[in-house]
Order: structure tokens, then sequence, then C-alpha cells
């Protein structure tokens, strides 16, 4: 192996500064997706285990569809397919304020919340249906009945697979590099194509991911201690 | 003209090559059972479950010719990165499978006078291939669309082949749109084949 290794690539120059962009554009990104997919997951996943049919057709296909299709093509789909459609101004306006960023977003977001969606119906079926039964005897509308009864139970009971869903979101949100989405994995190519030190760069960002993901899912088996519902999580702690 | 069907079929030895040196990790996983291997299989899994796929191939990409002393097509760059990456999540599969063996069966295995590999290759294993069996198709099912990445190093796979196309043409919606169906319908039909056979193979 004739590799030269020079670690000082990392705190000399610009690395450094393009490193903690990188990762704060991560952050954003995954945030915001992860907010979004959320929402998604959480209407669709409801809306997979209600009686009116043609919203369950609907959330089925929103979750077959999205899921089943790789992240890559999403991202190609909403970056370089759908604004062309778009009125002028609306386009105009997007490409003004970081289009790649907002594709990004949504590709990854409508993406992970069909994941979720399955996460959660899964969780909603796992409750007794005796609790949707008392929740309709007790006079309780359909929607309160979700909203008060079986939602706050099921979004305890899916934390540890959520999490490991939301890991996911975290790590996929390197694919938005392919749209040049300038996140942590983009920086890293850029410390790269400078200093031609690929693997000091890599290192640097590979940490970086390993600290994240650590992290998020030793604070996640916190929370989920913390919210465990007495006699419901059996056999807890198992961190994925 | 690069049409649809000749990039699946392109793809298709990729696919199945992969499939088999992923299968060869089973081996791998089963390691993660012994006492002195805990750590080791504990940390690849660890390590490869906390690190975006993209990683790994940009890694792949640049320490494989370092360490060959000579380029090496994009093919088999994006083959080891996605062998070495799924081979911790079917580690993880495998672990749970072999484990999900009632440990009764050991027990007898051993009282009727198995050795350690024997019990291991005659009674759990297939037992626990079994209970595997719909979690690797999932697995296989995310392989198929990570195979996707691919194309981020110049590897020309279906999404590859698209941005050649659109580059020429100029169609998009059509074109991403195109893709996205046909790898829905090769990964719906195979989630559909997972759930078919959990359901054949779940004790009634």
């Amino acid at each position: 192996m004739n590799y030269t290794f020079n670690w000082s690539v990392l705190w000399t120059g610009e690395s450094g500064r393009w490193l903690l962009s990188g990762l704060i554009v991560t952050l954003e990104l995954s945030a915001l997706a992860w907010l979004l997919a959320l929402v998604l997951g959480i209407v669709s996943g409801a809306f997979r285990t209600v009686q009116f049919r043609p919203l369950r057709a609907l959330a089925t296909f929103y979750v077959e569809f999205f899921r089943n299709v790789p992240l890559l093509v999403w991202m190609f789909f909403w970056y370089f397919a759908v604004p062309p459609l778009l009125p002028e101004p609306i386009r105009e306006w997007m490409f003004d304020h970081g289009l790649e960023f907002w594709a990004g977003v949504l590709a990854l977001g409508v993406y992970s919340g069909a994941r979720f969606s399955e996460v959660l119906r899964s969780g909603i079926q796992s409750i007794p249906k005796t609790q949707m039964e008392a929740a309709a005897a007790s006079g309780l509308t359909t929607f309160q009945a979700y909203r008060y009864v079986i939602l706050p139970v099921a979004l305890r009971l899916i934390i540890p697979p959520g999490t490991n869903e939301s890991l996911n979101l975290l790590k996929n949100s390197s694919v938005a590099l392919t749209i040049s989405v300038a996140e942590l994995t983009f920086q890293t190519r850029q410390i790269e194509t400078y200093t031609a030190k690929a693997i000091e760069a890599l290192t640097a960002g590979t940490v970086i991911y390993l600290v994240l993901c650590l992290g998020l899912a030793s604070i996640m088996s916190w929370i989920e201690r913390r919210t465990a519902i007495p006699g419901l999580i059996t056999g807890g702690g198992r961190r994925r | 003209m690069i049409s649809g069907l000749d990039v699946i079929w392109r793809n298709l030895p990729f696919l199945m090559i992969q499939g088999f040196l992923g299968f060869g990790q089973f081996v791998g996983g089963t390691i993660r059972l012994a006492i002195p291997a805990i750590v080791l299989g504990f940390l690849y899994v660890e390590f490869f479950r906390g690190v975006p796929l993209v990683m790994v191939i940009f890694w792949m990409w640049f320490v494989v010719p370092i360490a060959l002393h000579r380029p090496i097509p994009e093919f088999w760059v994006a083959l080891t990165a996605f062998v070495i990456f799924e081979a911790a999540y079917l580690g993880e599969i495998v672990r749970a499978g072999v484990q999900s063996v009632a440990r009764g069966q050991v027990e007898a295995a051993t009282a009727v006078g198995l050795s350690g590999t024997q019990t291991m290759l005659f009674v759990v294993l297939p037992q626990a291939l079994k209970n595997m069996i719909p979690s690797l198709v999932t697995q296989f099912i995310v392989l198929f669309k990570d195979t996707s990445l691919a194309s981020i190093i110049g590897f020309m796979d279906l999404t590859k082949a698209a941005q050649v196309v659109n580059n020429r043409e100029v169609r998009p919606f059509a074109l991403y749109l195109f893709i996205a169906v046909v790898y829905w319908v090769c990964t719906y039909s195979m989630s559909r084949y997972a759930r078919y056979v959990e359901q054949r193979l779940s004790p009634a």
C-alpha cells in the first residue's frame, strides 16, 4: 500500500467548516423530513386500519408505491421531474430558495413516511380490538377514539421500531448528495476532492455518522424506558 | 439506445451474485453466537448499521483500488460495498433466527451425543433457516432497492440508464416515473411472495 496518510487535512484549511456545515445540513434535512414523515406516517398508518374502504385504499396505495421504489429514484423524481410541471413563478421562487434542499426533504419525507406508516399500522394492530370497542361504546367518534385511545398507546408501543426507522432516515439523508444537497457525505466528498485524501475525509464523515446514530439510539432507548406502559410492553429495552 | 429490458438483464447477474455472496454470510451470522467472536460480530454489525450505505460505497471506491494497487470496475466496487454492508444486516437476521430456536432443541441434541458443530448443522440451522426466510426476502427487497445507489459511482444500472437517457431526451417526468414503476413491479411482487411464504410457514 503506497498511500501516505495526512490527518492534518481535517483541521487545516476549510475542512472543519465544511464538515460542520455538512453536519448542520444533514440534521436540518433529516429533522424536516422526519416531521413530514411522521405526519404522513401517522395519518396513513391510521387510515390503513379504519373501516372506511376508500381511505384504506388510498393509504395502501401511498405506502406500497412509495416504500417499494428506491429513495434515489424519488430524489431524482422530486428534483428533476416535478419542478418543470409547476407554474413559472413558483418554479422561479423554488430555484431561488434552494430547490435541491426542499426536493430532498420531500423525497426523504414522503419515502420515510411510507415506512413509518407500516410501523404505526403494526403498532395499532397489536392493540387489542376491545380498546376500540370500548371507545365506541363510551360514545367516542372514530376520530376521537384514534386521537385519545388508540394513537397514544400505539405511538408508545412503536418507539423501538420507530427509532430504527428514524435512524434509517438519518442514514438515508446521505442519498441527497446525488441531487447536490450539501450535506455531510457531500462535504466529505468535497474535502476529498480538494485534498485528495480520501481515507481521512471518509473517516471523518463515518465517525460523525456513527456518533449521531449511536447517540440518537441511546437517547431513544432512554425515552423508551421513560414512556413504557407497565404491563403492555414486554421484553422492552431491546434497542433495535 | 439503452432499453429498460436490457438494463434489467444487466442488473440480473449483479443481483444474483450479491444474493449468493450474502448467503455465504450465514456462517458469519452464526459466529456471533460463539463467545470469543461475539465482540467481533457485535462491532461489525453495529458499525455497519450506524453508517449510510452511500458512505460504504465511497469507502470501497477509494480503498479497494488502493489496497489492490490497480483500478477496478465500478461493478466490483459496488458489489463489495453491498456484500459488506448487507452482511451486517443479514448477520442480525441470522442471529435472531438462531436464537429463535427453542433451547430444548440444543439440549436434546447434546443429550443424544451430537457435537457442537453437528448440533448447529443438523438441528439448529435447519429450523433457524425456516424462521429466517421472511426476513431474508424482505432484506433482499431492501438490497434490490439499494442497488440503485451503485449509480452514484457511475455503474450503469437502471437508475443511471434513466439519467443517461434523460440527458438526451429531457423527459424527466416520464422517465423517472417509468423506472419507479419498473422497480415497483419487481419489489412489490417480491414482497407479495414474502407475505405468502410467511403465511405458509407460520404454524396455523
